[in-house]
C-alpha cells in the first residue's frame, strides 16, 4: 500500500486519502467539490478520507464489490424498480381481477391486444416475478455494500478531528472569512456563544473546533440498518413456520379446527352479525351519500367467536375444549391467540340449517297437515317416527343437489340447496312410497303416491369467513421500520455543523462547514460574532456564481 | 525479520483479510438471493411429502367393527391413507379399484379411507352402495385433512411400515397405478 | 346537525378568500424595496392572514367532523381539502424558517387550485364502510398527507427556482418543459372554470351505453365532446358528440372522465393562449423579472430542506403507518394495490432524489426538475390512480 506524508504536518495518510486526515490539506491536485463549477472549494465527502472500494480494484471479489458500492449503482437500480413498479400498475394485476376468469381470456377480451401482450410478457404478475424480486434483491446488497464500504472512512474522517487545520484547508471552505484585528475578548464571545449554541469546542494552541450535531452523520447507515432488517424480515416469510396463511369457513353453532394449529385450537361462531347503514338513528347524517348510492353500504361485519383449546392430544380423536378465549372478529379488529391472528374476510349469508316437512294426502287441495319431521342438515337422521303411524327413511341426501348427466348429486358438502329422496311408509305399512323433495321441488317419482312430502319451513344460519394467519415476521418488520425511521430522522433533522477558527497574527481566520442546511449555519455564525468585530463568513460558493453569471452577461 | 519485511507481510495479510472478508459477505447476499428466489418458485403450502413420517391420527370408523381407528395401530403394516368425499366425481370412480385390491393386500396393507364429508348419512349410504369393506373413516372436523394439509380430493398417501410417506398422489388412480403403489410399501 | 355542517362549509370558505387576499399580499411584497428575508408590512400581513386562513380551515376541519362522527379525511372531496390545509401548514413552517415571501405567492395558489378542484368532487359526508373504520384512518392519511404537503412545497420553492434560473432568451428544451409544467397548472385552472360555469347552468346530458354485458346510464355534466362507445344520447336539446371513446376504455365512468379530462386540456390551453397573446412571450419569462431580489441559493435550499423534512414524515405516514393499517385491516401489510405500488414509486423516487444530491452532487437546476418530477408523482397517486386506476383505495 503506498502512504502519502502531507507535506505541511507530515501525518502519514493511507492511500486514496484526499485531504490530509490530521490538518486537512489538500494531497491530491484536483481536489474539489463535486458538481459544482467552482474549482475553488474542496469536497468535504468524508473530510477526505479514503474509501475502501476506490483503492483496491485487483480481484472479482473487488470487481463486483465495487460495482454494488457506487451510488451510481444503487440510483440506478433504485429507477429501475421505479419504473417496473410503475409498469405493474397500467392494467390490474392477477390477483385483481375476478377469480372465476382464465386470466389469459380476461386480459385478451378485457384490453385487446395491449392486455394480451401484457399477459404474454408476464407483467399480470409482475411484483412476483424473478427479474423483480433480483431488483429488490440488488438494491438490498447495493444498500449494504455501500453502507460497509462507507461507514469506514466517515469513521476515520469523524475521529480525527483536530482544532488545527492548514490554511489551504480553511480558505477552501465554502463559508470563509478572515479579520485582521480581534481582540482576545471578541474571540472569547464568540467561543462562548457557539457553546450557547450547543456547539462542541475544541481548542488546541489557539486553534479552535466548535462542532454540533455529530451524530447525525450517522443517519444514513442507521437508516440502511433499517432497511436491511426489512427486507430480511420480508425474506424471513419464505422460511415455512415463520408464516402461515389459511383461510377456514365457519357456520353459525359450529365449532371447528383452527387450520394450521395441529388440532390444538378450535373455534365456535356464535353469531355472525352485518349491518348497513340507514338503520340506525345517527345514520341520518350520511342521508344524502346514502340515496346517491345505488345499493346500501355496508357499516360492520361482525363474528362473535369463542377459541377453545383441545386438551385431547391425539388429532382426530373426540376433541376436549377448554374455553381459550372469548372476543369478537371485526374487520380492523382480529382475535389474537398464541401467534394466530383471525381477521374477517369473508361471509356467506342464509345457509340452511334445518328443514321441516309436512305429509299430507296427495290430493288434498288444503294440504292438512297428517305428520311432521325435521331434518337437522347437519345431522340428519336415517329414520323419523311419526305421529298418526308415519315412518320416514332418508334414503338419499344431496346437500348441494344438482343435476349430472341426469344423475341427482351433490355439489359440495355444504346444505346450500338441499334436496332428498325420502321413504315415507305409510301407517302400517311395509311398502314405502318415494318422494323426491328439495327447494321448489316435489317429484313423486311413481306418479301413484298417496302422500306427498312438502316443504312447510325451513332455519338458515349465516357463515363467516375467517383469514388465519400467523407471522413472526413481523416483529422483524416492525424492528426495522422503526430503525429505519430514526436513521433518516437523525440524518435529516439534524445536521453536522463545524466552525474552525484559525488565529493569523493578530486576527483570526473562520472556515465553517456543514452536511446540510447552509443556511441554518449562517445564522448560527450571525448569531455567535454578534457585538464582536468578526467578520461575517461569506459564501464562496455564492459569490463564485454570482461573479461567473456576471461575467456572462458582460459577455 | 526487517521492517520492510514485516510491513509487506502485514500488507499482504490485510489484502487477504480483506479479500475473505468481501468473499463471505457476497457469499451471503448470494445465498440469501437464491434461497429467495427458489422460495418465491416453491410457493406451494408446506404439505407432508415424500420422505416424511405420516403423523398420527385417531378418527371415527363408520364401518366394520371398530368404533374408532388408530394409525398409529397399525405398526408393521402398509398403510394406503386415501381422502376422499361423497360429491368429489373423481373419488367415487377410484373405490371400486380400491374394493377390488383389498382382500388381496389385506393382511399386509390397510386400506384407510378418510370421508371429509359433514354428514354421517351421506357416507353410510356411499358405503351401502358400494359395499366397501375396508374402514372408512369420518373426518367431519377436517382435522386430519388440515394436519396432512390435503388439497385437492382426492389426495392418497402410500405408507411404509416403517411409518414413511412413500408416495403421495393427487387425483385419481387406475387400477393398474394403484396396484403397483400397494406393491411399494408391502412389509419385507 | 345540519347547521355544524353549514358552519364547517363557511369556514372552509372564508379560508379561501382569507388566502386568496393572503396571495396578493405577497405578490405585493415582490414591490418592496427590502431584499428577501426581511419583513415588511405587506408580508406580515400576507403571512398572518394566512395563519387566520388556516385557524378557518381547522375550524372547518373539526366542525365537519363533529358533524360526521370520523375525520374527515374519508372521501375525495374531504381528503383533497384536507392536503390543501396541509400544504398551507406546510408553507406557514417553511416561512417561519426561511421568511422567504415569494414562497407564499406559488404556495398559496397551488394550494387555492388544490381545494378549489376538491370542491368539484361530492361534498357530502359520507358513512365509513368497515375496512375504513379504525384509528388509523385519520394516523394514516393524516400524515401521509402532511408529507406531501411538504414535498409539494418542495415543488412550489423548485419551481421558483427554474423560473428564476432558466435562460429565457433563447428557446430551449428546458423553457419548453417549464411552459409543459406551468400549462398543466392552467390546465387544474381550466377543470375548475368549466365545471363552475357548467354547474351554475345545471348542464345535463344523459346517454345510455351498452356496457359488460347491459345497458348502463352516464350523466355528463359537461357538453359532451366524447361519448361513451356506441352511446346513444337520450337528453334533448344537446350536443351530439364529436367522437366516441375507443371501446377499450375501462369503467362506467371512463367516457366521462375523458371528456372532462378534454374540457379541462382545452380551457387550459385557451388560458395560456390568452395570456401568451397579453404577455407577448413564454410566460416564464414574464415571471422571471419579478424574482430578481430572490436568491437562487436559497431557493435551492428551501426546495431541498423541505424533502429533507417531509420525506420523513411521508415514509412514516405513506409506508409505515399504510402498512400497520393493511395489516390489520387486510391481514397483509402490503398488497401491491395501486396506490400502494404508487406510494413505493414516490418513495423511491425521493430516496434517488437525496442519493442524487447529497453524493452526486445534483444542486440548483437539477434538483429542482427533480422536485418538479417528485410533485407530478404525487399528484398522479393523488388524482390519477383514483380517476383512472382504481384500486382498493378508491374513494370516489
Amino acid at each position: 500500500m503506498r502512504e502519502i506524508k502531507c507535506d505541511a504536518c507530515h501525518h502519514i495518510n493511507r492511500e486514496g486519502t484526499e485531504l490530509c486526515e490530521s490538518c486537512g490539506k489538500p494531497l491530491v491536485e484536483k481536489q474539489q467539490a463535486e458538481g459544482k463549477e467552482t474549482k475553488k472549494l474542496l469536497n468535504m465527502r468524508y473530510d477526505g478520507s479514503s474509501r475502501r472500494s476506490m483503492t483496491y480494484n485487483k480481484s472479482v471479489v473487488d470487481r463486483v464489490w465495487n460495482f454494488f458500492s457506487s451510488v451510481k449503482v444503487g440510483v440506478t437500480l433504485i429507477v429501475i424498480t421505479l419504473i417496473a413498479s410503475a409498469v405493474g400498475t397500467i392494467l390490474p394485476q392477477q390477483m385483481y381481477i375476478p377469480q372465476n376468469v382464465q386470466p389469459e381470456v380476461h386480459y385478451k377480451d378485457q384490453y385487446g391486444l395491449i392486455g394480451q401482450i401484457y399477459y404474454q410478457l408476464g407483467l399480470h404478475e409482475l411484483y412476483s416475478s424473478w427479474w423483480y424480486m433480483i431488483l429488490i434483491a440488488l438494491i438490498g446488497i447495493s444498500i449494504i455494500i455501500a453502507s460497509i464500504d462507507r461507514v469506514v472512512p466517515l469513521y476515520r474522517a469523524l475521529k480525527n478531528q483536530k482544532p488545527t487545520r492548514h490554511t489551504t484547508f480553511i480558505q477552501r471552505q465554502r463559508l470563509h472569512s478572515k479579520t485582521d484585528d480581534v481582540t482576545d475578548a471578541d474571540k472569547h464571545t464568540f467561543i462562548s456563544n457557539l457553546k450557547r449554541m450547543r456547539y462542541k469546542v475544541t481548542e488546541d494552541n489557539g486553534h479552535v473546533l466548535a462542532e454540533k450535531g455529530r451524530f447525525s452523520r450517522w443517519g444514513p447507515y442507521v437508516n440502511h440498518v433499517g432497511l436491511i432488517i426489512f427486507l430480511l424480515g420480508a425474506l424471513l416469510r419464505f422460511v415455512p413456520f415463520m408464516y402461515i396463511d389459511d383461510f377456514v369457513w365457519v357456520r353459525e353453532g359450529e365449532t371447528v379446527v383452527v387450520p394450521d394449529t395441529n388440532g390444538e385450537y378450535f373455534i365456535e361462531n356464535k353469531d355472525f352479525i352485518i349491518e348497513t347503514y340507514g338503520d340506525s338513528e345517527e345514520d341520518t347524517r350520511f342521508k344524502e351519500a346514502l340515496e346517491n348510492q345505488s345499493g346500501p353500504i355496508a357499516k360492520n361485519f361482525q363474528t362473535n367467536a369463542v377459541i377453545y383449546r383441545n386438551v385431547e392430544t391425539v388429532v382426530g380423536a373426540e376433541p376436549q375444549l377448554e374455553k381459550f378465549k372469548e372476543d369478537s372478529i371485526l374487520v380492523n379488529h382480529a382475535l389474537k391467540f398464541d401467534g394466530f391472528a383471525l381477521y374477517q374476510t369473508s361471509y356467506q349469508l342464509n345457509e340452511f340449517k334445518s328443514m321441516s316437512f309436512i305429509i299430507h294426502e296427495t290430493n288434498d287441495a288444503d294440504e292438512t297437515e297428517l305428520a311432521s319431521f325435521k331434518v337437522d342438515l347437519t345431522n340428519p337422521a336415517e329414520e323419523y317416527q311419526l305421529d298418526n303411524g308415519f315412518r320416514v327413511m332418508i334414503d338419499q341426501y344431496f346437500p348441494d343437489y344438482y343435476i349430472d348427466d341426469g344423475e341427482p348429486r351433490s355439489q359440495t358438502k355444504n346444505p346450500k340447496n338441499p334436496a332428498f329422496v325420502f321413504l315415507v311408509y305409510p301407517p302400517d305399512s311395509s311398502e314405502p312410497e318415494v318422494s323426491f323433495a328439495g327447494i321448489g321441488r316435489n317429484v313423486d317419482a311413481s306418479g301413484e303416491n298417496q302422500y306427498k312430502v312438502g316443504l312447510q319451513d325451513f332455519e338458515v344460519r349465516d357463515v363467516t369467513g375467517l383469514t388465519v394467519r400467523k407471522d413472526y415476521t413481523l416483529p422483524i418488520l416492525g424492528l426495522g421500520g422503526i430503525i429505519f425511521m430514526i436513521g433518516v430522522i437523525q440524518g435529516m433533522y439534524w445536521q453536522h455543523r463545524r466552525v474552525w477558527i484559525h488565529p493569523k497574527n493578530n486576527g483570526l481566520w473562520l472556515a465553517a462547514h456543514t452536511n446540510k442546511n447552509w443556511f441554518g449555519i449562517k445564522k448560527d455564525i450571525e448569531k455567535a460574532i454578534m457585538k464582536t468585530n468578526i467578520n461575517m463568513v461569506v459564501d464562496q460558493e455564492q459569490e463564485e456564481q454570482e461573479l461567473q453569471k456576471q461575467q456572462e452577461q458582460n459577455k | 525479520m526487517s521492517k520492510v519485511e514485516e510491513a509487506k507481510k502485514q500488507k499482504r495479510n490485510k489484502k487477504k483479510k480483506r479479500l475473505l472478508f468481501r468473499s463471505i459477505i457476497l457469499l451471503a447476499l448470494l445465498a440469501a438471493l437464491i434461497f429467495a428466489l427458489i422460495s418465491n418458485f416453491n410457493n406451494d403450502e408446506a404439505s407432508l411429502g415424500v420422505g416424511d413420517q405420516a403423523p398420527p391420527f385417531q378418527l371415527k370408523q363408520l364401518n366394520g367393527d371398530a368404533e374408532t381407528l388408530n394409525l398409529a395401530d397399525l405398526e408393521g403394516k402398509g398403510i394406503m391413507l386415501n381422502f376422499w368425499a361423497t360429491y368429489c366425481k373423481p373419488c367415487e370412480d377410484e373405490m371400486p379399484y380400491m374394493q377390488s385390491l383389498y382382500p388381496k393386500y389385506k393382511d399386509d396393507i390397510e386400506i384407510v379411507a378418510v370421508s371429509v364429508d359433514a354428514t354421517q348419512l351421506v357416507i353410510d349410504r356411499f358405503v351401502d352402495n358400494y359395499n366397501l369393506t375396508f374402514p372408512i373413516l369420518h373426518d367431519n372436523k377436517e382435522q386430519v385433512m388440515d394436519l396432512y394439509n390435503v388439497g385437492p380430493l382426492p389426495t392418497t398417501y402410500f405408507i411404509n411400515p416403517d411409518g414413511e410417506i412413500v408416495e403421495v398422489v393427487s387425483g385419481p388412480l387406475t387400477l393398474e397405478r394403484l396396484d403397483g403403489y400397494l406393491q411399494q410399501i408391502l412389509p419385507e | 346537525m345540519g347547521d355544524l355542517i353549514t358552519l364547517s362549509g363557511n369556514f372552509l370558505y372564508l379560508a379561501f378568500i382569507l388566502y386568496l387576499i393572503a396571495t396578493f399580499f405577497f405578490a405585493g411584497t415582490i414591490r418592496d424595496k427590502k431584499t428577501e428575508g426581511t419583513s415588511t408590512f405587506s408580508s406580515k400581513v400576507a403571512i398572518s392572514l394566512t395563519i387566520l386562513g388556516f385557524i378557518s380551515q381547522t375550524g372547518y376541519f373539526i366542525t365537519r367532523w363533529m358533524a360526521s362522527g370520523h375525520a374527515p379525511v374519508s372521501n375525495l372531496f374531504e381528503f383533497t381539502t384536507f392536503f390543501g390545509m396541509m400544504l398551507v401548514f406546510s408553507f406557514i413552517i417553511i416561512y417561519f424558517i426561511y421568511r422567504l415571501n415569494i414562497l407564499g405567492l406559488f404556495a398559496l395558489p397551488i394550494a387555492l387550485l388544490i381545494i378549489a378542484y376538491a370542491s368539484m368532487f361530492p361534498k357530502e359526508i359520507s358513512p365509513l364502510v368497515p375496512s375504513l373504520k379504525s384509528h388509523w384512518l385519520y394516523i394514516h392519511v393524516t400524515t401521509v398527507s402532511l408529507g406531501e404537503a411538504i414535498l409539494a412545497v418542495s415543488f412550489a420553492a423548485g419551481l421558483i427556482y427554474l423560473i428564476k434560473e432558466i435562460d429565457q432568451t433563447v428557446r430551449s428544451k428546458r423553457t419548453t418543459w417549464l411552459e409543459i409544467v406551468i400549462y398543466s397548472i392552467l390546465a387544474t385552472l381550466g377543470f375548475i372554470i368549466i365545471s363552475t360555469t357548467f354547474n351554475a347552468l345545471n348542464y345535463n346530458a344523459t346517454f345510455e351505453f351498452p356496457f359488460e354485458g347491459d345497458i348502463s346510464s352516464v350523466d355528463y355534466q359537461l357538453p359532451p365532446l366524447a361519448g361513451p362507445n356506441e352511446g346513444t344520447l337520450l337528453t334533448t336539446e344537446r350536443m351530439n358528440p364529436l367522437f366516441e371513446v375507443p371501446s377499450w376504455m375501462q369503467g362506467v365512468n371512463a367516457a366521462r372522465k375523458f371528456n372532462t379530462l378534454l374540457w379541462s386540456l382545452i380551457t387550459g390551453l385557451g388560458l395560456y393562449i390568452i395570456a401568451r397573446a397579453v404577455l407577448r412571450k413564454r410566460i416564464a419569462a414574464a415571471i422571471q423579472p419579478l424574482l430578481k431580489k430572490t436568491k437562487s441559493d436559497l431557493l435551492d435550499e428551501v426546495s431541498y430542506r423541505a424533502v429533507a423534512i417531509g420525506f420523513p414524515v411521508f415514509t412514516l405516514g405513506g409506508l409505515i403507518f399504510a402498512m400497520i393499517w393493511a395489516q390489520e385491516a387486510w391481514n397483509r401489510y402490503w398488497g401491491w394495490d395501486p396506490k400502494e405500488v404508487w406510494a413505493l414509486i414516490t418513495w423511491f423516487f425521493y430516496a434517488a432524489f437525496l442519493h442524487l444530491r447529497l453524493s452526486r452532487g445534483w444542486h440548483g437546476e437539477r434538483s429542482a426538475w427533480l422536485a418538479v418530477i417528485g410533485f407530478a408523482i404525487i399528484m398522479f397517486n393523488l388524482i390519477a390512480v383514483n380517476l383512472i386506476i382504481a384500486g382498493l383505495h378508491s374513494y370516489a
